[in-house]
């Protein structure tokens, strides 16, 4: 046995203990940290399945920022956990045993019957890669052959931010979401938020600006510029911006309605819905990722604040 | 040529791992958080930094090569930090306890 496959073996094995861990660990923060040592470990496997592209979504968000959010929500349970201390009944507990073994059976039996040779449009997409003239396929998949996706993936996203706007009480409305950070002026989290985002910035460009021919994209490289933002945040360097203000609110849509306004363009000057002219294609989706990669950096970064806590003074 | 750089890549990238595991018995035996803290940042600043020169000669270009050290750096960086926050943390911890 080679010792690529001994490493992917024990990988696997860690990588599952980890995940029974941290469903049967009792403290809420010792799951949140499982969940995100599970996700770095996640993203090591798409690494050895080459898919870069992924493993790259999956530490930014299933490690990052989904540990962030995780984090702060047992963080606000801490105060309600003894109330919830009772366990649930049997019933409940055979119920949800039974309906996640009928799950986990259900999926082994379907990756057990996959056929020997995967279906597959890999070879397509490589082929009819001329049409774009990006040399990543991921992002042509993304930008061009499967764009109805990825654009109702970005209103999914807008979406998900109505929702936790909508937890805002009535006197915050429109203002401004999360708590206030306070920190140490000369403390070394303020010095961090200080050093590192232009060195953050300057890499979620460079992940974005790359994804068109190498591992990476909007998504990606918006994950990182979101992250520097909520650093200077947490660190109280910059406060959360009003959610009532017209330039956010004009980020937030500008990634889907621009991708809108070139699907109807296609539409009307085109072959179909979507369909970009190959001499404009990159240019056309170049320009859909810049505003992309600003929404989706918003995005993430006002998920993870939260919902409108303080009313603009 | 590529035979020293082999040799150079195994050397130290087992002694980065050397450090990564005395780093890990630390923080599993040391009695207190100030101390775990301690055998954690040589692992990853000592460690991390001999896997990264065992990679150096491994690196096809210039730019890879920068890509390693610049990873180092930021490791160097965010473990420093962490490890700064976390220690007062744990000293508030005790005095308010």
């Amino acid at each position: 046995m080679s010792i690529a496959a001994v490493f992917e073996i024990l990988l696997a094995a860690v990588v599952l203990g980890l995940g029974i861990w941290t469903i049967a660990v009792r403290e809420t923060y010792s799951a949140t940290v499982g969940f995100v040592a599970y996700g770095l470990l996640v993203a090591l496997i798409w690494v050895r399945l080459d898919a870069v592209d992924v493993a790259l979504t999956e530490a930014a968000i299933g490690g990052g920022l989904g540990g962030v959010l995780l984090l702060s929500a047992a963080a606000r349970l801490r105060d309600a956990e003894p109330m919830a201390a009772e366990a649930p009944g049997k019933v409940t507990r055979a119920s949800a045993a039974a309906l996640s073994v009928l799950i986990a059976a259900t999926l082994a039996g379907a990756v057990l019957h996959l056929p020997d040779s995967t279906p597959t449009l890999a070879p397509t997409v490589v082929a009819n890669a001329w049409a774009t003239g990006l040399a990543n396929p991921v992002t042509n998949v993304l930008m061009a052959f499967r764009a109805m996706d990825t654009m109702l993936e970005k209103v999914v996203l807008l979406l998900a931010i109505i929702g936790v706007w909508s937890l805002a009480p009535d006197n915050a409305w429109g203002g401004h979401p999360g708590p206030r950070h306070q920190a140490d002026p000369d403390g070394v989290l303020v010095f961090l938020a200080r050093l590192l985002p232009p060195i953050g910035i300057v890499v979620g460009i460079y992940i974005f600006w790359t994804g068109a021919n190498h591992p990476g994209g909007a998504f990606q490289g918006g994950a990182i510029l979101a992250s520097m933002w909520l650093l200077a945040i947490m660190a109280g360097l910059t406060d959360t911006p009003p959610v009532r203000r017209r330039w956010l609110r004009f980020i937030l849509v500008a990634g889907p309605g621009l991708f809108l306004v070139v699907g109807l363009g296609g539409l009307w000057f085109g072959a179909a819905f979507l369909a970009y002219p190959p001499a404009q294609a990159k240019p056309l989706i170049l320009g859909i990722e810049v505003a992309m990669i600003l929404t989706i950096a918003a995005t993430l970064g006002l998920l993870l604040t939260g919902a409108p806590e303080r009313s603009v003074k | 040529m590529s035979l020293a750089r082999d040799i150079i890549t195994i050397a130290a990238v087992s002694a980065g791992a050397f450090f990564f595991l005395a780093g890990t018995v630390g923080l599993l035996r040391f009695p207190d958080t100030l101390t775990r803290l301690h055998a954690l940042t040589k692992a990853d600043n000592l460690g991390l930094g001999l896997v990264v020169l065992g990679l150096l000669p491994q690196a096809g270009t210039l730019r890879d090569g920068l890509k390693l050290i610049s990873i180092w750096l930021l490791g160097l960086l965010a473990g420093a930090t962490v490890s700064q926050l976390i220690a007062r943390t744990a000293r508030q911890g005790e005095t308010t306890r």
